[in-house]
């Protein structure tokens, strides 16, 4: 091999190492999992947020999945399941019959915009409890929004700021919101608050490359803010 | 003996060189996911170069999520090497002669910007460096700490909120990131010009130049 040949090979080497239209593997992907270690340090270290300025709810922006705006099916029911001692399948009104925490919250989007709102839900903690949920990394978020779906290592899920939300800036969730119920909290970018919730899943494994709709396409999976 | 340009202040400026091109040019790609100011419904209608499409060739990473893993990948060989680069100046007391002194160096910054103006006649005399590249330079290392630290908040607004508030919040970062991008720019572009200008001091930056006895 001369020297050209190894240059080149270096080349080809450096760009599939650093290649950013696979972003979970090579040396890209190393460095994902060690800002991941990094986080999960700075997490230890957060307190709570309070937001400031509520946004105009005209101006906050509406994302979903699927080609129309979804719409509950009927006879909604969100599925607690996983590795719990009591799985349930609640209602809206049974949800809201649990303790309601309400929360200002600045949302960091992971294109850059914020936006401050009102939510109003109950701590998902709350509801582990109450579902006896066993000890597992992982905490799994599904949607009835065109497979949309995401995952939340399970010590920001338990945060008192993660809400299992039902209300927004005083009022009942609106379908552009993710109603009935979406996941909120202020730990995390827009892309892993799941919207138009139907199942929440205690797991003891997720692939951290792909688990959740954006996740594996290459977004990075921890997000936390 | 000390050369102009010991090897730890090569090595780290060079390391510099593309590490900062690839930082600014996938920052530009992350930027343009959402090239406003402000947050939702109360923009910052006062930071210039809004909706910017930043041309092809000035960004890095391809898409949002490319360009975010290039730039956090980066970054901590970014800081990294600026640690080092600072303990150096620090333990070499190279800072004597690099940094911006101002009781030192005002007068004779803005004695070296009156030659450079064809105001004054004669080059006011400097050691390693005059007064203007101190400031230079010290403006210079100053932006990036600053970009280091606006970088930190918005990547994490909640964890790092106290450092946040005092940059005006995640909205505020992010106007301090960007504009101290456009500062770095034009120290780079300034720096640039003047390296072609004095082309035959360039070699000192690879070579590091002849040894001096020890002042």
């Amino acid at each position: 091999m001369n020297r050209r040949d190894a240059l080149r090979a270096l080349g080809a080497l450096g760009l599939t190492a650093c290649d950013s239209g696979r972003p979970k593997s090579g040396v890209l992907g190393i460095m994902e999992r060690w800002n991941r270690g990094a986080q999960r340090v700075l997490f230890g270290t957060s307190g709570e947020l309070v937001g400031g300025e509520l946004s105009p709810e005209t101006m906050f922006p509406v994302y979903y999945a699927s080609p129309h705006l979804p719409i509950a099916p009927p006879g909604w029911r969100l599925k607690i399941g996983g590795n719990v001692e009591r799985p349930a399948e609640l209602t809206l009104d049974q949800l809201m019959q649990l303790s309601r925490t309400d929360l200002r919250i600045e949302h960091h989007c992971v294109e850059g915009w914020s936006a401050t709102a009102d939510w109003h839900g109950v701590q998902l903690a709350e509801v582990a409890r109450m579902v006896g949920a066993r000890p597992g990394d992982y905490v799994e978020f599904r949607s009835f929004d065109d497979g949309y779906w995401s995952s939340w290592d399970r010590d920001s899920a338990l945060h008192p700021q993660t809400l299992l939300a039902y209300g927004m800036n005083g009022h009942p969730l609106a379908p552009e919101h993710g109603a009935p119920v979406r996941l909120y909290g202020g730990l995390k970018l827009g892309y892993k608050q799941v919207k138009y919730l139907t199942e929440v899943n205690f797991v003891d494994h997720i692939d951290e490359a792909t688990g959740g709709y954006w996740e594996a396409q290459g977004y990075e999976w921890y997000a936390g803010t | 003996m000390k050369r102009p340009q010991p090897l730890i202040i090569r090595l780290t400026h060079w390391i510099n060189v593309p590490t900062l091109a690839v930082m600014a040019m996938s920052g530009l790609q992350i930027l343009r996911a959402y090239p406003y100011f402000g947050p939702q419904g109360a923009m910052y209608d006062w930071v210039p170069l809004q909706g910017w499409d930043s041309p092809d060739y000035l960004r890095a990473g391809g898409w949002l999520a490319g360009a975010r893993h290039l730039h956090f990948a980066l970054a901590w060989l970014l800081v990294v090497n600026a640690l080092v680069y600072l303990v150096y100046l620090i333990v070499s007391r190279e800072y004597r002669r690099r940094l911006f002194w101002p009781p030192r160096d005002t007068a004779p910054a803005f004695r070296q910007a009156l030659y450079y103006l064809r105001i004054r006649k004669t080059e006011p005399p400097k050691d390693l460096y005059n007064g203007l590249q101190r400031s230079a330079y010290t403006a210079a290392i100053a932006l990036g700490i600053l970009e280091v630290l606006s970088g930190l908040v918005m990547w994490k607004p909640v964890q790092l909120h106290r450092l946040g508030y005092l940059m005006g919040g995640y909205d505020g970062a992010r106007v301090i990131h960007f504009l101290g991008l456009i500062a770095l720019a034009g120290f780079v572009a300034t720096h640039l010009i003047m390296v072609a200008i004095h082309w035959r001091q360039f070699p000192e930056m690879i070579t590091g130049g002849k040894k001096e006895k020890a002042s």
